[in-house]
C-alpha cells in the first residue's frame, strides 16, 4: 500500500480491462517519472473521448456526431443489418470491404455468469429498427464463441415472427476466439459464405 | 515444473491481456484449478474452441508459479453447444456453472462429488429430458446436500418431529408448528415433497408435479442457496423457464 494519491491511482489502473494490480503499479510509477507536459495530454486525451465520443443514437457504433459515419451514409444498403457485439468488430468487418449495409452495434453478449442479460444489450433498440419492415436480412455476426453463439440463437429465435431472413458469418472463423482478431481475409470469406440460422 | 493431467469442467474463463485466457475448471481429481491458456483469442489457436464454459475436457498443465499453463486439451463432451441452442437450458446451465464455482472455494482442494454433480447436471440439461429450472433446482439441492447444507424436508429441522409445517432459511429447511419461527414462508405441501423429490432424484414423481408448485420451489431453494453462499448467483436473475406445457 502506497500514500493516498499514488494508491488511487494504482486502484483506478487496476479496474481497466487486461491490467493486474502490477501492471497498475507499473503504470502508477511510471506517470510519476513522466514529464509533466506528458501526463496532462494523456489526461487531456482520456477527458476529450468521453466529452467528443458518443453512441450513435440508431446503430450504437461509437459517433463523433448524433449518428455515426456509416449511419448517414446513404450509399449503405438500408435493407441489411450486421449485428456485432462491439464497435471494434465494425471497425473489423469494414476492413474486409465485403460488406455494404447498416451495423447494430449491441454492447456485449448475453453471459448470464457475468449478469449481462437481454435487457442489458441494445436489443430493444435494433428490434424498433426492424419494425418498419424495411430491413429483410439480418447478418448476426457475434463473436464465434460461447456467449456469442448464444446471443446468435436468441436473436435468431426473438426475430422469427417477423419473417426475414437471418444469416450467421460462416464457420470457418475459428471458435473461442475474437471476432476482431480474424483477418480480413478469413472474415472476408465469412461474410460470403454465411448460413440460414434456422431455429 | 511439473506436469499435470486431469479431467474437468470448464466453469469461467476470463480475458488476459491480449490474447490469452484464464479459464477456471473444476477437475475430476485435483478440485478447482486456475490455470492460463495462452493465445486462444488469436484466429489460429489450437484449443479455442474445447476452452468454452460448459465442456468437459482432458487437460494437461504445467504447474506455474502464480497461475498453471495449459499446455494440451482434448474435448470429452462439448455441452456447450446443446445448451447454447435454447435459452432455458442455457441460462440455467450458466447458473450451475456459476454455483459450483461460488460453492467450492478452495482451489486444488478435491471435490470429486461436485464434479460428478456438475457433470451430471449438465449431461441431464442438454439431453433436455426434464424441465431445465427442475433439472438446475435439482443440482443446487444436491450440491448444497454434498457441501453439508441439506435442508430438512421430511421432519422437522430443529426438533426431528413430522408435523412438517412452514420452511425457515435461517432454521435449515422445513420446520413444525411448534419450532416455526416469526415470518417463515408455509408452502403447499406438494412444493416439499417435490423438493424432497429433487434431493432424492425421483425424477418420475419432479416431472409429474404442477407449475405453481415448481415456481414455489424454485423460489425456496433460489433463497437457500443465496443464504447459505452468502452472495447472490448473478445468472439466477436470468433463468428462463420453459413454457409450461
Ligand atoms: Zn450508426
Ligand atoms: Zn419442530
Amino acid at each position: 500500500m502506497y500514500e493516498g494519491v499514488v494508491q488511487n491511482l494504482i486502484d483506478e489502473l487496476g479496474m481497466l480491462p487486461g491490467v493486474g494490480p502490477k501492471s497498475a503499479q507499473r503504470i502508477a510509477f511510471h506517470l510519476l517519472a513522466a514529464e509533466p507536459a506528458d501526463v496532462k495530454r494523456l489526461a487531456h486525451a482520456l477527458l476529450e473521448v468521453k466529452e467528443k465520443v458518443r453512441f450513435c443514437r440508431v446503430c450504437g457504433n461509437v459517433a463523433a456526431e448524433e449518428e455515426c459515419r456509416i449511419c448517414r451514409d446513404a450509399r449503405r444498403d438500408p435493407h441489411v443489418i450486421c449485428v456485432v457485439e462491439e464497435s471494434k468488430d465494425v471497425v473489423a468487418i469494414e476492413k474486409t470491404r465485403e460488406f455494404r449495409g447498416r451495423y447494430h452495434v449491441l454492447g456485449g453478449a448475453i453471459s448470464p455468469i457475468d449478469g449481462v442479460g437481454p435487457d442489458d444489450l441494445r436489443i430493444r433498440e435494433l428490434m424498433t429498427r426492424l419494425a418498419d419492415g424495411r430491413v429483410t436480412e439480418l447478418i448476426i455476426a457475434t463473436d464465434p464463441n460461447l456467449e456469442g453463439e448464444a446471443t446468435a440463437t436468441y436473436l435468431a429465435r426473438l426475430v422469427k415472427p417477423m419473417g426475414l431472413k437471418v444469416t450467421r458469418l460462416a464457420s470457418g472463423l475459428p471458435v473461442g476466439g475474437d471476432l476482431e482478431y480474424a483477418d480480413e481475409v478469413t472474415l472476408g470469406r465469412a461474410f460470403e459464405g454465411r448460413r440460414l440460422l434456422d431455429v | 515444473m511439473s506436469l499435470y493431467r486431469d479431467e474437468g469442467v470448464v466453469l469461467r474463463t476470463h480475458k488476459l491481456g491480449e490474447a490469452d485466457r484464464i479459464i477456471t475448471v473444476l477437475t475430476k481429481r485435483t478440485g478447482k484449478i486456475r490455470g492460463v491458456a495462452k493465445g486462444v483469442r488469436r484466429t489460429m489457436s489450437r484449443f479455442g474452441a474445447r476452452l468454452e464454459p460448459f465442456t468437459h475436457i482432458d487437460l494437461q498443465l504445467h504447474t506455474g508459479r502464480t497461475l498453471d499453463v495449459v499446455t494440451q486439451v482434448e474435448t470429452i463432451r462439448p455441452y456447450g453447444e446443446a445448451l447454447i441452442a435454447d435459452y432455458p437450458r442455457y441460462t440455467a446451465g450458466s447458473a450451475m456453472l456459476e454455483t459450483a464455482d461460488r460453492l467450492i472455494m478452495g482451489e486444488k482442494e478435491p471435490a470429486l462429488r461436485q464434479f460428478l454433480l456438475l457433470v451430471g447436471g449438465l449431461r441431464a440439461l442438454s439431453a433436455g429430458e426434464h424441465e431445465a429450472r427442475l433439472v438446475l433446482d435439482a443440482y443446487f439441492l444436491r450440491s448444497l446436500a454434498v457441501a453439508g447444507y441439506a435442508p430438512a424436508l421430511v421432519e422437522c429441522a430443529r426438533c426431528e418431529g413430522p408435523a412438517v409445517r412452514a420452511f425457515a432459511i435461517v432454521a435449515g429447511g422445513a420446520v413444525c408448528g411448534n419450532c416455526r419461527p416469526a415470518g417463515a414462508a408455509v408452502p403447499a405441501g406438494e412444493t416439499l415433497a417435490l423438493m424432497n423429490a429433487l434431493l432424492k432424484g425421483d425424477w418420475p414423481a419432479a416431472d409429474a408435479s404442477e407449475a405453481r408448485h415448481r415456481a414455489e420451489c424454485s423460489g425456496l431453494v433460489a433463497a437457500y442457496l443465496q443464504w447459505h453462499l452468502e452472495h447472490g448467483i448473478r445468472s439466477l436473475r436470468h433463468v428462463e423457464r420453459e413454457p409450461a406445457t
